[in-house]
C-alpha cells in the first residue's frame, strides 16, 4: 500500500507522538508481562503494526482481489458465501464393518465429505495377518488389505455422490487400485468420482516416517497416479501435498509452509520429467495443512501458501491454466496440541484452530476429537467435532466477507514475512539439488527435530503455557474424563480369517498372473504401473501381495541416521 | 572419581513411525549427561532386547503412539526377564488410555508417561530409580 511521502510523513509523527505521550507512561503504570512476545513458532511479534509495516506492499501484487491473482485473498470470488468449506472428519478403525458405519453415522448428522483413516500395517503395506502387524489390526484406523475389505468400507455409499479422500502415502497406488476396483462394481465411472489420494511419499520420509521403497522408485509411482489421473480422473486430487505431519512432527510454521511447497515444487519438477505437460496434472494437485494454536500466524500462513503457490507454478514452471496457480487445500486442527489433562478443555483449543483455517480460507477442514490424546475419537467425540465446525459456519458470521483479515496490518505483514521465509528455505533447497537430495542429507529432518527441542524447552521453562500442563494444572478430574475407544480384539483375528478365506476361494492362477504382469511393469520404467494394479484388485491380490512383488525391483528404504 | 554414565536405550516397537517424543527425549537425557543408544524406528521386541543386552543398558525406554502397547511391552518386559535383565529398568510414553497402565504396571513395566510430561520428570524419574552398578 505505498503511501505518498506526505503521509508517510504524517504516520511517522504521529507514531513518535503517541510513543511519547501514550505509550511511555502507559508502559510506566503498566509494564509489559514480557520481554519479548513471539507465535508458537516462537516468532517474535511487534507491539503494534501500522502502516508503516506495509509501506512496500503493493496492493495489487501482494494482496488483491479473491479469485484473481496472487489469490492472497482466497481462490473464490465469493469466499464462502456461495459454498462453505467441505466438512470431511477423518474416521477408520477396527474393521471396514466398524468403519462403514461410522461413515454412514456421520453422513447422517451432516458431514459432507468421507475422510479415511487407515491402521499402521495397511500404511505400511503389510496384510493384517503379517507378524509385524501384530497388535496393529484396526488399532489406529480401519484395516484394508484387500479389495472385499474396500468393498464392505464403502457399501451403501455411492462414490460418484460423496467425495472421498485416502491418508494413504507409500502404499498409495494399491489402495487407490482397490478403491477404484471398488467404484468399477458399485458401477460408478472414474470420470465422475471426486477426492483425494494422499500420495505424499517426501513428507514421509520427512516427518511422518511410513515409508517402503527409497525416493526415487516411490516417486515414480507417484508420477505413475499422476498420468492415470490426469487421463482418467478429471475430478480426483492425484495427490495431497502434506504439510500436517511435518508440523505435528515439530516444524515452525514456516517450516511447514516452506516444506510443504517445496515438496509441490518436487512433485511437480518429477511429473515433468515423467513427461507429463504441466498443466495437464497441476490443477489436480491439492495440499493439506496444520491448524495450530498460533492464531494469526496460522491464517498468515494459509494466505502466504497461496501467493507463492501461484508465483510459483506462473514463473517457476510457466503454467498457463489458471487451475494451476491456485492452491486448494485441506486443513486439520493439531493433534499434537491436544492435552491428556483436562481432555474436555481441547473443544476449545480444536474451534479456535478451526477458525483459524476457515479465516485463512480452507476448502475443507477436520476438527479433532477431544479425546484424541487418549486414543482414536469416540462416536460422541467425533459428533462434538464435526458440530464445532457447523457452529462455525452457521453462527459466528465469518464467512459473510470474504478473507475478513485482508488489509490488517499486522496479518498482512505476518503473510510477508512467512512468505520470505519460504523462498529462503527454497534457494536452501534448490543449492542442495532438490528435494529428494535434501531429505537424503536429514536437512528438513534436522530442521524440525530442532525446532521440536527448541519448543520443549520453551515449555518447559514455562515461557510458553498449555493450559492443564504446566500452569492452571488440576489434581482431580472435575472436568470430567472421556469415554475412550476400545478397539475390539476381535478385529484381528476376523480380519485374518477373512484374509486366508480370501485367499482360499480367489482363482490364483489368475492372481499369479496378475502379479507377474505387475513385476513387469515395474521393471519398465516407461510402463504406467496403475492399470497393472488395478488387475492385481480385480484379482483378488491383496496389499502386502502387491507392495511385496514390487521390494526385490525397487529396493526398500532404510533411514539415515542423523 | 566421577560416576560412570547411566546407560539408556530408548525404543520405538512395532510400525509406529512418530518419532518426535522420543528424539526429543533422547536430546534431553544426554543434555542431563546420560548415555543413550536410540534404536530408530520398527524394533521387534526380541530387537530391542539384543540391543539392551549388547549395549549394556541400565534403562529401556518404549514409545509407542499407535495402540499397539499392550501387545508389545508386555513382550518386551517378558523377554527382557528371560535374558536375566532383572536389573534394568523398563520405562514406556506414548498415546496410552489410563487404565491401560495398571495393567501395564503388572506386567513388568516400572513407569507410563503420557503426553505433556516433561522431560525433567523423565530424568528424574531414571535418576531415582536406575539400579547402581559397581
Amino acid at each position: 500500500m505505498s503511501q505518498d511521502v506526505s503521509i508517510d510523513t504524517t504516520i511517522d509523527q504521529q507514531q513518535q507522538d503517541w510513543e511519547d505521550n501514550t505509550l511511555r507512561p502507559s508502559l510506566q503504570k503498566l509494564p509489559e508481562s514480557q520481554k519479548e512476545f513471539t507465535t508458537t513458532s516462537l516468532k517474535p511479534i511487534e507491539r503494534l503494526y501500522t502502516p508503516r509495516d506495509l509501506q512496500d506492499t503493493d496492493f495489487a501484487g501482494e494482496i488483491g482481489f479473491p479469485g484473481q491473482p496472487p489469490y492472497t485473498r482466497g481462490i473464490h470470488p465469493t469466499g464462502y458465501r456461495g459454498k462453505v468449506w467441505t466438512m470431511r472428519q477423518f474416521a477408520g478403525f477396527g474393521s471396514a464393518y466398524d468403519t462403514n458405519q461410522r461413515f454412514k453415522y456421520l453422513l447422517e448428522h451432516g458431514q459432507t465429505g468421507l475422510s479415511t483413516a487407515f491402521d499402521l500395517p495397511t500404511l505400511m503395506g503389510y496384510d493384517s495377518d503379517h507378524p509385524y502387524s501384530e497388535g496393529e489390526v484396526g488399532k489406529c484406523g480401519v484395516a484394508i488389505a484387500s479389495r472385499q475389505d474396500m468393498e464392505v468400507l464403502f457399501d451403501g455409499i455411492p462414490l460418484e455422490q460423496v467425495t472421498t479422500s485416502m491418508t494413504i502415502n507409500c502404499p498409495a497406488s494399491m489402495i487407490f487400485a482397490f478403491f477404484l476396483a471398488t467404484a468399477e462394481k458399485q458401477g460408478a465411472s472414474w470420470r465422475k468420482i471426486g477426492g483425494t489420494l494422499q500420495n505424499d511419499i517426501l513428507k514421509e520420509y520427512i516427518a511422518q516416517k511410513e515409508w517402503i521403497y527409497p525416493p526415487r522408485p516411490s516417486m515414480r509411482l507417484i508420477t505413475d497416479t499422476f498420468k492415470f489421473c490426469a487421463a482418467e480422473m478429471p475430478k480426483w486430487n492425484s495427490i495431497s501435498i502434506s504439510g500436517y505431519h511435518i508440523r505435528e512432527a515439530g516444524a515452525t510454521a514456516a517450516q511447514e509452509l516452506a516444506f510443504t511447497l517445496r515438496d509441490g515444487i518436487e512433485y511437480v519438477e518429477y511429473g515433468i520429467r515423467a513427461g507429463l505437460e504441466v498443466d495437464d496434472f497441476t490443477p489436480r494437485l491439492s495440499f493439506f495443512f496444520n491448524a495450530h494454536n498460533d492464531f494469526f500466524e496460522e491464517i498468515a500462513k494459509y494466505r502466504a501458501a497461496r501467493r507463492i503457490w501461484y508465483r510459483v507454478m506462473k514463473e517457476r514452471f510457466g503454467a498457463k491454466n489458471p487451475r494451476s496457480w491456485q492452491m486448494r487445500f485441506h486443513a486439520q486442527t493439531a493433534g499434537v496440541s491436544l492435552t491428556v489433562q483436562q481432555p474436555i478443555n481441547n473443544i476449545s483449543r480444536v474451534a479456535i484452530q478451526a477458525l483459524a483455517a476457515v479465516l485463512g480460507g480452507a476448502q475443507s477442514l477436520h476438527c479433532d476429537g477431544y479425546d484424541e490424546a487418549l486414543a482414536l475419537p469416540t462416536e460422541r467425540a467425533a459428533l462434538i467435532a464435526l458440530r464445532t465446525q457447523q457452529i462455525i459456519a452457521n453462527e459466528t458470521g465469518v464467512t459473510n466477507t470474504v478473507d475478513p483479515l485482508g488489509g490488517s496490518y499486522f496479518i498482512e505483514k505476518l503473510t510477508n514475512e512467512l512468505e520470505e521465509e519460504a523462498w529462503e528455505y527454497f534457494r536452501k533447497i534448490d543449492s542442495l539439488g532438490g528435494m529428494v537430495e535434501a531429505i537424503e542429507a536429514g536437512f528438513p529432518q534436522k530442521e524440525i527435530h530442532e525446532s521440536a527441542y527448541q519448543y520443549q524447552r520453551a515449555v518447559e521453562r514455562g515461557e510458553k503455557i498449555i493450559v492443564g500442563v504446566n500452569d492452571y494444572l488440576m489434581d482431580g478430574n472435575e472436568l470430567g474424563e472421556p469415554n475412550i475407544l476400545q478397539i475390539d480384539e476381535t478385529v484381528e483375528r476376523l480380519q485374518t480369517e477373512r484374509l486366508q478365506k480370501l485367499r482360499a476361494e480367489r482363482d490364483n492362477p489368475a492372481a499369479q498372473r496378475a502379479i507377474d504382469a505387475l513385476k513387469r511393469a515395474a521393471e519398465a520404467p516407461s510402463v504406467n504401473t496403475m492399470p497393472l494394479l488395478i488387475d492385481c484388485a480385480r484379482a483378488d491380490c491383496t496389499l502386502g501381495e502387491m507392495c511385496d512383488a514390487l521390494r526385490p525391483i525397487f529396493g526398500e528404504y532404510q533411514e539415515p541416521s542423523f | 572419581m566421577t560416576s560412570p554414565k547411566i546407560r539408556v536405550l530408548l525404543a520405538k516397537p512395532g510400525l509406529d513411525g512418530h518419532d518426535r517424543g522420543v528424539k526429543v527425549i533422547a536430546r534431553a537425557l544426554r543434555d542431563a549427561g546420560m548415555e543413550v543408544i536410540y534404536t530408530g524406528l520398527r524394533q521387534t521386541p526380541e530387537m530391542i532386547v539384543n540391543a539392551a543386552v549388547q549395549e549394556d543398558v541400565q534403562i529401556v525406554g518404549l514409545s509407542i503412539l499407535s495402540g499397539a502397547h499392550m501387545t508389545i511391552f508386555p513382550r518386551v518386559a517378558q523377554l527382557m526377564q528371560e535374558r536375566g535383565l532383572d536389573d534394568v529398568l523398563l520405562f514406556g510414553g506414548g498415546i496410552i488410555p489410563e487404565d491401560d497402565i495398571p495393567k501395564l504396571k503388572a506386567q513388568g513395566v516400572t513407569e507410563i508417561f503420557l503426553p505433556g510430561a516433561s522431560t525433567e520428570d523423565i530424568i528424574e524419574f531414571i535418576q531415582t530409580n536406575v539400579k547402581p552398578r559397581e
